[in-house]
């Protein structure tokens, strides 16, 4: 039996903020598009995110998008691309302002403008000290932004398929995207989405790992997917940790706290972080305050019992400014860390939290690959943003703020790239007559497996693997152990079995489809972090302590047929003004 | 068949949801009234509660709190019928009983307290 | 920890049954949704949402020892045991702990749930007070899980025709945001004996919701506003 086929202009894989601003764009243009998504729109994962959206709008003190520029290029430790930062920076009050005029309720100034608060790794002129840039509605501002881009959609009467997950590309002879399988979870009915554009906004991957700030849905589904297609993936030994997850239980403590005037401490009640970065102390980027936090561990100076935590102290502030400013933090504090924050510090560990390799794209959010000597061939009807797309504007690390300005601007550029494509060539390429067949063999294969191990099992090997193998501090010995035991349980996961056999909402045919994911860019992070010899920006190598801008100035191509790797320059060109020259990363 | 729409949106309830609260207040306030009044009498047989009836200081607030007795049970009743009462042609004939009674009631009501 | 939940697959159940369950727990899990996903190792056929696992999503609204609630936020220590889960009142069910929100949405998106101003925005941000802004805390936290509506009895008897709590509260958001222009057409279109004023002031939505928010109260303030405009 043939999988129904359906037609649209474009379908969008994932409805968070990169997916949702993509579809307003398309939904506003009067093209017929499909927006699917695993969970309810506002379930997605942008909901969680707090601190606030980067924008130099200069509100709360002079900025400038220049200045934006240069600590995002130096935050990205020289590995992002300049072109795309460029654009990112400039765009950003221009999506910002039209976000507010969607009915975001940002905090406001006494004036009545968009509150800005300070924020790691963002700077005044070009590093002097910390600068308010991050536009915030209390520590919400990613459910906030959420349910404002949710609700613009609703307005502008875009199509959402809720509860559907994406399967698998279905790509012609010449390799063109023509559409996507895709799964409805309450029924099990699959459906071919034929379509003349298909836009990845499938979020990160954070799963891969045992201790992670990342929802359960985070599983890298368009990563899985794209690699399964014979598409490259970027970058995927960087991996962000955020310095504060609540200990033990992971949960986001946002970077606000520090900007609006938290600090560190370790068990001597040393504000440590004096020491590692004088200028801005705890308002260093996540990558140097995360290895900072785990040396002082690793020294024997954390607290707890076993020393094994950091404590993020917030109380001088007042109870006031942790209910105005805060308030989502005081109820996580509560709830996850049986602490009053107004009263006494969270106990915080590094945790990861953001992945800034992914799907490689140019800044209109089109795939590129390397092809007959041209490194940035586009894939014609694909593209990607978000979390799940590397542009690459975070490089190595990323700022915080900078990824809920990503979603925004690039979520945008590449809905009006998908206009501007299907103006040009409005019509849809025929299926291949395999469509679907590839689908249907891995389902079977589920269906059918006898004597399999379970999801669960090779789940939990899979995230001790990374956990261990590939943190904050990388050993080159746990590195290449790492990349075995990835491909051992990569084989292992191709014969994992569920009991439950159900068509209606079977959630554990859910779970093993997205570890067929989250396999590829867990063994993508592992070969590509042991290939790059140096450390930069997330990746800190013991054996290669420094960066090593002669031979690694360059973005990792992770294949999965064998996982062989390719390189592509970055791009120290941005597009209007002088190049940021690399320089030593002291904060 | 024609698909089941429903239909909503009828720009009215504020009133009844109004008359709710003001009627009760007026039956509140006859409450206390009505405690004062026989409070203040020598004896509380059936003689003086008859007579006490007899005043039109008397019949007048008993008659309006009655009434608002009445409009009170008409919202609060047919809340009750449209919560349960899925029918609709049911629910209108219902409706229209507890009209009949309520208007009923009130000619009782004037019957009883003038014929005193 | 034991637990008892409730139990339905259409797809070989003829009627929902409660079972069993005695997980061993390891020291981390703190939260009722560790639990669960626990009990998911040992039987994978039991089928529940869940995402952000920080009480933020909404997904894992659920009903648990009798009182809707988000299994990621309540604490495994505060249950009395065995803790008894079943899906959430007055919703259609799916299979076991999902229901069918199809009717909830419907009526959040029946209330306009976007802001409304036809005058050409400026090229910054449209002003607002942080009074103004102030206005709309309590309201906009909503995460629309639905632990307000399937608790709410008037929402059971017409979940087709009440907007309910959680849509009621979103439609006060925009009646307060001092940005929203169509204030007079939201107040026309709720002035209505079903889907305005079928509220009767239970307050079970305010018992039970997770964030904390008072959608009675909200309620309360667009009764009020009608009525200004009204006397």
């Amino acid at each position: 039996m043939a999988f129904a086929v359906r037609k649209f202009d474009a379908v969008i894989v994932g409805a968070g903020g990169s997916g949702m601003r993509a579809a307003l764009q398309l939904a506003e243009a009067d093209l017929k598009v499909a927006v699917l998504s695993k969970v309810f729109p506002t379930r997605s994962h942008t909901v969680a995110a707090q601190g606030g959206v980067a924008a130099s709008l200069g509100n709360n003190g002079e900025d400038n998008w220049h200045w934006h520029m240069f600590d995002t290029v130096k935050g990205s430790d020289y590995l992002g691309d300049q072109d795309a930062i460029e654009f990112m920076c400039r765009k950003a009050n221009e999506v910002v302002y039209e976000l507010e005029h969607y009915g975001m309720p940002f905090d406001r100034t006494p004036e009545g403008r968009i509150y800005q608060r300070p924020f790691g790794g963002q700077t005044r002129n070009y590093g002097e000290g910390p600068v308010a840039r991050s536009c915030a509605a209390a520590d919400r501002t990613g459910h906030a932004m959420l349910h404002a881009l949710y609700q613009r959609n609703v307005r502008a009467r875009a199509h959402f398929f809720v509860e559907w997950m994406a399967l698998d590309l279905i790509r012609n002879a010449e390799g063109d995207v023509v559409g996507v399988t895709a799964m409805e979870m309450e029924t099990g009915e699959v459906v071919i989405f034929h379509a003349k554009a298909v836009l990845f906004a499938t979020g990160g991957a954070g799963r891969i790992f045992s201790a992670s700030t990342n929802a359960f849905i985070n599983t890298g589904d368009g990563l899985g997917i794209t690699a399964r297609a014979g598409i490259p993936l970027e970058d995927m030994e960087f991996w962000q940790f955020h310095p504060t997850g609540v200990a033990g239980a992971g949960v986001l403590i946002t970077e606000g706290v520090r900007g609006e005037g938290g600090y560190l401490l370790n068990k001597n009640g040393e504000r440590f972080m004096e020491r590692y970065a004088p200028t801005v102390k705890d308002l260093a980027s996540r990558d140097v305050v995360s290895r900072a936090m785990a040396t002082e561990i690793k020294e024997g100076r954390g607290a707890g019992k076993d020393g094994e935590y950091i404590l993020l102290k917030l109380d001088h502030l007042g109870a006031d400014v942790i209910n105005k400013r805060l308030p989502g933090i005081r109820e996580i504090a509560l709830k996850f860390a049986n602490v009053d924050c107004a009263k006494d510090p969270i106990p915080v560990v590094p945790t990861v939290h953001y992945q800034m390799g992914g799907i490689p794209t140019n800044y209109h959010g089109q795939v590129v690959v390397p092809k007959d000597g041209n490194m940035e061939t586009i894939v014609p009807g694909l593209y990607a943003v978000g979390e799940c797309a590397c542009v690459s504007v975070h490089g190595a690390n990323r700022l915080g703020t900078n990824s809920l300005l990503d979603l925004l601007v690039f979520g945008k550029s590449a809905g009006e790239q998908v206009i501007r494509d299907l103006n040009a060539d409005p019509g849809l390429k025929d299926l291949p007559p395999d469509a679907g067949e590839f689908t249907r063999a891995r389902l079977a294969r589920l269906d059918d497996q006898t004597n399999g191990e379970s999801v669960s099992q090779v789940g939990a090997d899979m995230r001790r693997t990374l956990q261990l193998h590939c943190g904050v501090f990388r050993f080159p010995d746990l590195l290449v152990e790492g990349v075995a035991k990835i491909k051992e349980i990569a084989a292992r996961a191709v014969h994992t079995e569920i009991k439950d056999k159900s068509k209606v909402f079977n959630t554990a045919r859910i779970e093993a489809l997205e570890l067929e994911n989250l396999i590829e860019v867990a063994r993508s992070t592992m070969v590509c972090a042991e290939a790059r010899k140096e450390s930069r920006g997330a990746h800190d190598r013991s054996d290669f302590p420094d960066r090593d801008d002669k031979n690694w100035m360059r973005h990792s191509l992770w294949y999965k047929e064998g996982d062989r790797l390719e390189y592509r320059p970055v791009k120290l060109k941005p597009l209007t003004v002088a190049p940021f020259e690399p320089k030593a990363r002291v904060y | 068949m024609v698909a089941k729409r429903i239909v909503v949106g009828a720009h009215y309830g504020l009133r009844d949801w109004m008359m709710q609260r003001v009627t009760g207040a007026i039956v509140a306030v006859y409450t206390v009234f009505l405690l004062a009044v026989l409070v203040m009498q020598p004896t509380l047989d059936f003689i003086t509660w008859r007579s006490v009836f007899t005043h039109t200081w008397m019949r007048v607030p008993t008659f309006v709190c009655l009434l608002a007795i009445y409009f009170h049970a008409w919202v609060g009743v047919r809340d009750v019928l449209m919560d349960y009462v899925k029918h609709t042609t049911l629910r209108l004939c219902l409706m229209v009983i507890v009209v009949v009674a309520l208007v009923a009631y009130t000619v009782w009501t004037v019957q009883i307290l003038w014929s005193l | 920890m034991r637990l008892s939940i409730y139990r339905y697959d259409p797809d070989k159940d003829a009627k929902p049954y409660m079972r069993e369950y005695d997980v061993p727990l390891e020291p981390t899990d703190q939260m009722l949704l560790d639990a669960l996903v626990r009990v998911k190792t040992l039987d994978d056929s039991i089928a529940f949402r869940r995402s952000c696992r920080e009480g933020v999503c909404g997904s894992d609204a659920m009903n648990i020892n009798g009182k809707n609630g988000l299994a990621c936020i309540t604490k495994i220590a505060d249950l009395k045991e065995p803790v008894v889960l079943r899906p959430l009142p007055g919703l259609p069910v799916i299979r076991d702990l999902i229901v069918d929100m199809t009717q909830f949405f419907k009526q959040y998106h029946s209330i306009k749930p976007y802001l409304i101003n036809e005058t050409p925005p400026p090229e910054g941000e449209r002003l607002q007070t942080p009074e103004e802004r102030e206005e709309l805390n309590g309201l906009y936290e909503c995460i629309l899980c639905a632990c307000c509506s399937t608790s709410c009895p008037s929402f059971w008897w017409n979940p087709d025709k009440f907007v309910g709590p959680a849509g009621l509260l979103q439609a006060y958001r925009f009646i307060a945001d001092s940005r929203d222009q169509a204030t007079s057409e939201r107040l026309d279109d709720l002035e209505d004996p079903y889907r305005l004023f079928r509220c009767h002031s239970i307050m079970n939505c305010v018992d039970v919701c997770p964030k904390g928010l008072n959608p009675t109260r909200a309620i309360g303030k667009i009764k009020e506003i009608m009525l200004k405009r009204t006397v």
